[in-house]
């Protein structure tokens, strides 16, 4: 939403540039009220997608800022307490616990795993599918469809079940070819063994998204510029590198863009997979931790500074990406 | 956009300097107190729910033919989301139930929220409550004044399986060391077998062996608490529990993550030789596998002959402080929470009454609640009454404790003083 907004509020203002001002007449006025006219369209045109915007973005972005200077809880909320400000007191408190910098440093080794892994597997299938015969392709379509249809709890308690370790199935099968150290095993046990079970599910519900998009990326390359290629002698490789990559970026990046934001804000299946982050909270993310402060522990300010801090991350990933996207020209 | 960005930016820093303060309610006590109308209840759902439906049926008869104009609408909640439940009940008065069932271990942070009446003269008043269980009925005090009314308690006992001890010609557990000589007798017999099951983040089970050994979560000291973790008596007890969960009772591996329901889920599948579980889960290990194998005694302390302390879980009934029907609201709560009802609900549900003398008559006629009463009897404890327990829970500080070390992460002097450091800190921010 942040990302796409700045550029389709753009595009009226430019189509309105290019057409006749209002009536000519010999006077000058008309003219100017014109001028201003014209300064006011765009925002007219403009004005649902703020209002819906503010609506449901800025107000809340605002009231989450406003909360997170407060001494917020539960007390406070239902008029128990005064409502104390306090300033940047909730950062400062964040920033000084060492928890908090722990969970920072998984969230960010679990999303870029988790994206790094989701764009590889996704990409990957995506070549092969053009590759595979009609039916084999339509089958991988609609199993992959399957994993992406699935809702996150859905997905989770499912492969929790896999994963459980006396009665799932993927112990069994292991002890049963032999690998008896694994009746028992616990997945979740190890604090890297549970981020990587649940970075599994992750990918495993992600990356149907990648596929499509990126198959629907090549399938748009049009054949006669590949042909022309080859005519002039490129390999294979060649064309991957230098042509289909090129031409595939635009998606790439979107595709990766999302994947960031998606895996960073990852909730449920931290929860339900790790029971609420872990044992002695070894697997908490930001997300979960957020939400273990504000509305389990009720401590509303602080799960507010978490948001905000989240939100600025996530805001200045986007922002560096779409810088990057200008510099090289290739505007979304 | 530039333009319209920086615009935004300055609005937004606008409306934060002219202090838009975060919405508060006013959740004042309700001035009226009407004699006629409906009184809305919440009480928990559960699992098999037609028992207690037809109870509370019954008293709401017997409550709406006593007082006329008065209706009872009774809702059943999901436990689940009862935090999501009260917390809006307490920020939108409106929509706030007059009466609610609630945990005990809730009340302090329903209280500082201010969304519980005061409810000690309703107490005093009434002849029945003379006969409540002292130390239950402290669960429900916060400086001097009672903010409900016991409803049933819960606590946990030693299970075991009767077949397993007489095969290895082992005795009934006497002290708490006995129970890990026990447990790892009987696993080293039958490797398959957990000694006992406990759980890393079974917290109720943790709590009597920190009792037993002198020890205790926090003290009251003047208006604040203070933890009692890193003495040495409780690292005790803590070191005592945690032995339980190595590779020779309950590996850590298995047990570091079970919770008090997933332990007693072992001892159901016959998985275990022992555990810690409750007399709300007595049913349904008489309806398991092992059901003509196990007995329970009450969980022993130091000495043989020695009970040690369980925790006091329960349930009470309160009035909402918005409550536009004051009166009507706490009659029903007495009557819900009466002998008579109490016995009833004993009788249909198993649930453990709050008052001396009906628990000591459901122990002589019903011989597998004794040792329960047994450990009621013996004296209780009971988590800090604070509303910053609630927020020491949610940040699982206390079984994140016990799970640092049976996970090898801390060893019990720093990771007890660590609990202790976050305890204090969140008893200070007040």
């Amino acid at each position: 939403m942040t990302a796409l907004a700045p550029l389709q509020a753009e595009s009226p203002r430019g189509n309105n540039s290019t057409r006749p001002s209002g009536t000519p007449t010999a006077d000058s006025r008309p003219v100017r009220r014109s001028k201003v006219k014209r300064g006011l369209e765009p925002w007219l045109y403009l004005a649902p997608a703020f209002i819906v915007l503010i609506a449901l973005l800025g107000y809340p972005i605002f009231q989450l800022i406003n909360v997170s200077l407060y001494d917020y809880r539960q007390a406070q909320v239902s008029g128990k307490a005064p409502l104390r400000f306090t300033g940047l007191e909730n950062y400062q408190k964040l920033f000084a616990d060492p928890q908090f910098w722990t969970v920072l440093g998984n969230t960010v080794m679990f999303a870029a795993a988790c994206v790094v892994l989701t764009l590889l597997v996704g990409s990957t299938l995506a070549v092969l599918a053009t590759r595979l015969r009609p039916w084999v392709r339509s089958t991988l379509f609609i199993v992959s469809l399957g994993a992406w249809a699935t809702p996150a709890v859905t997905g989770s308690a499912v492969w929790l079940f896999l994963f459980d370790p006396t009665l799932g199935l993927v112990n069994k099968t292991l002890v049963s070819i032999g690998l008896t150290q694994f009746a028992g095993h616990s997945w979740t046990y190890d604090k890297w063994s549970g981020f990587g079970l649940v970075a599994s599910e992750v990918v495993w519900c992600s990356f149907p998204f990648v596929l499509v998009t990126v198959y629907a990326g090549i399938q748009a390359i049009s054949t006669e510029v590949i042909e022309a290629a080859r005519i002039d002698g490129a390999t294979m490789p060649r064309i991957a590198r230098s042509i289909m990559l090129p031409m595939l970026r635009p998606i790439v990046i979107v595709v990766t863009i999302q994947s960031i934001i998606w895996n960073f804000k990852i909730f449920s299946q931290i929860y339900i997979m790790t029971n609420g982050g872990g044992i002695a909270g070894q697997n908490l993310v930001l997300n979960v931790y957020g939400y273990q402060q504000a509305f389990a522990a009720s401590l509303y300010g602080l799960g507010s500074a978490l948001g905000v801090i989240m939100t600025a991350l996530l805001m200045a990933i986007t922002l560096v990406y779409l810088r990057i996207l200008k510099r090289t020209g290739e505007a979304l | 956009m530039k333009i319209a960005r920086t615009a935004a930016a300055v609005a937004l820093a606008a409306l934060a300097l002219t202090s838009c303060a975060p919405p508060t309610s006013d959740n004042a006590v309700s001035s009226s107190d009407e004699q006629t109308g409906t009184v809305r209840v919440w009480l928990f759902s559960e699992v098999n729910q037609d028992p207690k439906s037809a109870v509370v049926k019954e008293a709401v008869a017997e409550f709406e033919a006593a007082h006329s104009g008065a209706k009872i609408d009774v809702q059943y909640i999901p436990v689940d989301s009862r935090a999501e439940r009260f917390k809006a009940a307490f920020n939108d008065p409106s929509s706030a139930p007059d009466v609610a069932e609630f945990g005990n271990t809730d009340l302090a942070s329903y209280v500082a929220s201010g969304g519980l009446a005061n409810v000690t003269e309703d107490i005093k008043a009434w002849d029945e409550a003379r006969d409540l269980d002292s130390k239950i009925l402290a669960t429900t005090e916060i400086d001097g004044k009672n903010y409900g009314v016991p409803w049933f308690v819960g606590v946990r006992a030693l299970y075991y399986r009767t077949d397993l001890l007489q095969q290895l010609g082992l005795e009934v557990p006497k002290t708490l060391a006995d129970v890990e000589t026990v447990a790892r007798a009987v696993r080293t017999a039958n490797p398959g077998m957990l000694g006992i099951s406990v759980g890393g983040a079974a917290q109720f089970s943790a709590m009597p062996y920190l009792w037993a050994n002198g020890g205790s979560i926090a003290t009251r000291e003047g208006d604040t608490f203070v933890s009692g973790l890193d003495s040495t008596e409780s690292r005790e007890g803590v070191a005592a529990y945690t032995r339980l969960l190595k590779d020779d009772i309950c590996p850590a591996q298995t047990c570091a993550e079970f919770g008090g329901n997933a332990s007693v889920q072992q001892f159901i599948a016959g998985k275990s030789a022992m555990t810690i579980g409750g007399d709300f889960n007595y049913k349904a290990v008489a309806a398991s596998a092992v059901k003509d194998k196990f007995a329970v005694v009450a969980v022993p302390g130091k000495t043989a002959g020695s009970v040690a302390p369980a925790f006091a879980g329960g349930n009470n009934l309160g009035v909402f402080n918005s409550s536009t029907h004051r009166t009507l609201a706490a009659d029903f709560v007495k009557l819900l929470a009466s002998k008579k009802y109490q016995q009833k609900m004993f009788d249909s549900m198993g649930n453990l009454p709050t008052f001396s003398d009906v628990q000591k008559d459901v122990a002589a006629s019903n011989a597998q609640v004794a040792p329960f009463i047994q450990t009621l009897g013996a004296g209780t404890n009971f988590v800090p009454v604070t509303e910053s327990w609630s927020t020491i829970d949610a940040q699982g500080v206390f079984t994140g404790m016990y799970q640092k070390i049976v996970t090898g992460k801390a060893d019990v002097n720093t990771a007890t003083s660590e609990a202790a450091d976050a305890m204090n800190k969140a008893f200070g921010a007040k």
